[in-house]
């Protein structure tokens, strides 16, 4: 083995001479021969039209979507269309699927649950709870995801993302993050989980770790029923109705497109903070547009989101589900585990506008957004003893429309305040469970795990109180 | 040096095997390995997709594909891995996916290289597929997207460009599954050794980059003989580059063997 060492060492002092002779300029002179290579085949072999150059009409649509002036509005636009036809779109499938899952389906598991005997806790775990809140993630959640996954799917295959990139890549760049940031926060819009996973993209590790711990602030599917029916009860009920779809419509844009500021905002501290750095040089290709294939996208990524949903609400909805019947049945001197905890919480949560339903709907809820408004409605219900409203403590019910939720939570001493911070901490607060555990598994790193948590929740909070409290003094 | 070399692995029609373990290749029910190279967005995904009957999430833009897909498919009786490489411009800067997509191409040493070119774009392509090329001499041009050239008036003589190339070229418009029978014959042909390629091989004018590269082949030669492609390692040994140069000290090199027509036949 010895001879063959000293072989191969004499192969690379060989190579290391002629390094010096064949001079610097190896890797251009390199690079130019396979141009030339490439060019004189290609000469052969293809033959360009000659009456138009390729691609006009890519250009043209090019010159407007990432011109100066039209490009971001264009951007908001298009963010409110796909709001817009979600918001609408999923009115009736939602109504459909309540009336299904929990009017139709409810009541009679309910009766055959009675007609064999079973238990009260039994029963009220299995099918007050755990039934309850798949039926509720299923009829609330599919129909908006099954809307917009399809609709951004096909935004993706028409080759607007990289414009969205480039148009935003000079914002980035100037916070000290990726362009490539831009796409990342995109697949945020639709499950922040898949964003994190995204970040791949971003080779700075650098500017990875800012992807990752900015993603929370693009509003995950999760978390739209919550802003939209919000946003209608509180928002779009204070003006005249036949633009309150419309109004409820803007102010969920305004909540997104804030989540795009703050990350924005946040990247800049970081930068200058925790994860100085450079921003890296980003070359990106704008590919051609290509038309998408409408009906094939509408078919995979519909069957491909209700599978998912489907499953989320089995996995996510269903323990929680349980754990809502729990800590509101069982009791501790006769006041229930949640109302124990709701009335202690109560004083610190008034400080940020909010209450302490709201702070327990979210610890439940942390394995998934999607939970967060059934929870808050039935802990609400639960903690007043509403007689007549749903059929006993810690039952979900049945709502026949926007109207009778606003009730609800207006007998829960709610305002247009609390409407707002509501709105607002949706926006910062935790990742899902989901997430925290796919950063973890992408960052590999305890640290940037708890910054990734944490830091939405400090700024909500901050946000909330400053909010709460300016709004106090001004309002009296 | 003993008669016996218990650590040559290259005579062992398993070595192969070995390394593609090594990259993470679960080789244990496939008889051959296909690679699937390209452009980023040239349809690579689609064409994966098409192949393996799973479903790869696709989209229009550059660097949706981030992590190492591999799926598997049968034809005529012989089992074939597919595993989708990062798209890549070039093998000859350092981006980890460039690096990623060369060593499978050159450790792993795939039973067929698929490369998928953007028929909207074969120049820019042609970067790419020449450098793998002088790697590899088993591959197949999968000339994806002829919808979209069709669309733009481009025309391209398939034929003119695999004489030019010395490999098959096989028009294609994946999305439509168009030209994907022609695809899994040919990959068919050239894994088990029916169809032979005789690549094209780069030339360069600069007569002190010639006689350089003479020289360290002529040495790479004498220690390494069987190897496939010592023109590009010498060239790559000029560059610096930092990964050869640690196979060459390690042996590693030695390793890539022509691939033996004997091998072909395990199953």
């Amino acid at each position: 083995m010895e001879s063959a060492n000293i072989n191969r060492e004499s192969i690379l002092a060989t190579a290391n001479n002629l390094r010096w002779e064949v001079g610097e300029n190896l890797h251009d002179t390199l690079m130019e021969s396979i141009y030339d290579n490439a060019y004189s085949i290609a000469s052969k072999a293809v033959i360009l039209p000659d009456k138009k150059p390729a691609y006009s009409f890519d250009r043209t649509l090019d010159k407007i979507i990432t011109s100066k002036y039209l490009g971001f509005p264009l951007m908001f636009l298009l963010l409110g269309v796909v709001f817009w036809l979600t918001i609408e779109g999923s009115n009736v499938p939602s109504g459909l699927l309540a009336a299904l899952l929990v009017d139709t389906i409810h009541p009679f598991l309910k009766s055959i649950s009675a007609s064999i005997g079973l238990p009260f806790w039994i029963d009220g775990v299995l099918i007050d709870g755990a039934y309850l809140a798949m039926a509720w993630v299923v009829a609330v959640m599919l129909p908006p995801m099954a809307i917009f996954f399809p609709l951004f799917t096909l935004l993706e295959d028409f080759g607007y993302l990289p414009r969205v990139a480039f148009n935003m890549d000079p914002l980035y760049k100037r916070v000290g993050a990726h362009g490539k940031q831009a796409l990342t926060m995109a697949m945020g819009f639709g499950c922040n989980a898949a964003g994190i996973i995204a970040t791949r993209v971003i080779d700075s590790p650098r500017e990875r770790l800012l992807a990752i711990i900015t993603n929370n602030f693009s509003l995950c599917n999760g978390r739209w029923p919550t802003q939209i029916l919000i946003a209608t009860i509180f928002i779009g009920s204070s003006v005249p109705a036949y633009i309150a779809g419309l109004v409820s419509a803007a102010a969920v844009v305004f909540i997104a497109v804030l989540g795009i500021a703050l990350s924005l905002v946040v990247s800049w501290g970081l930068s200058k903070t925790l994860l100085k750095g450079e921003a890296s040089a980003f070359s990106l290709e704008l590919p051609p547009y290509r038309p998408p294939r409408i009906l094939q996208t509408l078919y995979t990524s519909l069957i491909d989101r209700t599978i998912f949903v489907l499953w989320r609400a089995i996995i996510f909805a269903i323990p929680a589900g349980i754990v809502i019947w729990l800590v509101s049945n069982i009791t501790i001197n006769g006041v229930s585990l949640a109302n124990h905890f709701i009335h202690w919480v109560n004083p610190v949560a008034f400080i940020f506008g909010l209450n302490g339903v709201i702070f327990l709907a979210y610890i439940i809820a942390i394995p998934a957004n999607e939970i967060v408004i059934p929870t808050i409605l039935m802990l609400t219900v639960a903690n007043l003893g509403l007689a007549g409203v749903g059929a006993g403590s810690g039952v979900m019910f049945e709502l026949e429309s926007v109207g009778d939720t606003a009730n609800i939570l207006y007998a829960g001493g709610w305002t247009l305040l609390t409407g707002i911070n509501l709105m607002l901490f949706s926006l910062l607060h935790n990742p899902c469970s989901t997430t925290i555990y796919t950063i973890f598994k992408e960052t590999k790193s305890v640290k940037w795990t708890a910054v990734s948590t944490f830091l939405p929740i400090i700024m909500g909070l901050v946000v909330t109180f400053f909010l709460t409290q300016i709004w106090r003094i001004i309002v009296n | 040096m003993s008669g016996l070399d218990l650590n040559n692995c290259s005579t062992c029609p398993a070595h192969n095997l070995g390394n593609l373990n090594k990259l993470g290749i679960n080789m244990s029910n496939f008889d051959f390995v296909v690679a699937l190279a390209g452009n980023p967005n040239t349809g690579k995904s689609t064409v994966f997709n098409y192949l393996t009957g799973l479903r790869q999430h696709t989209g229009n833009w550059p660097g949706k594909t981030v992590t190492r897909a591999e799926g598997g498919f049968e034809y005529n009786k012989k089992k074939f891995k597919l595993v989708d490489l990062p798209g890549t411009y070039s093998l000859l800067s350092t981006s980890t996916d460039e690096e990623v997509a060369r060593d499978f191409i050159l450790f792993g040493q795939p039973d067929v290289t698929v490369i998928v070119v953007d028929a909207t774009r074969v120049e820019r392509n042609l970067n790419l597929v020449l450098q793998i090329l002088e790697i590899t001499d088993r591959t197949v041009v999968c000339l994806n997207l002829m919808d979209e050239a069709k669309r733009n008036e481009i025309k391209i003589d398939a034929r003119v460009l695999s004489k030019e190339l010395g490999v098959p070229v096989i028009p294609a418009a994946a999305r439509q599954g168009e030209g994907m029978n022609e695809l899994l014959n040919i990959i068919f042909e050239v894994a088990a050794g029916k169809y032979i390629c005789k690549p094209h091989r780069i030339k360069t004018s600069s007569k002190e980059l010639n006689f350089a590269v003479e020289k360290i082949s002529r040495e790479i030669t004498k220690e390494f003989p069987d190897l496939p492609n010592t023109r590009w390692v010498a060239l790559r040994l000029l560059e610096g580059d930092q990964s050869i140069i640690e196979a060459i000290r390690s042996g590693e090199l030695g390793n890539l063997k022509k691939q033996n027509l004997a091998t072909v036949n395990q199953s």
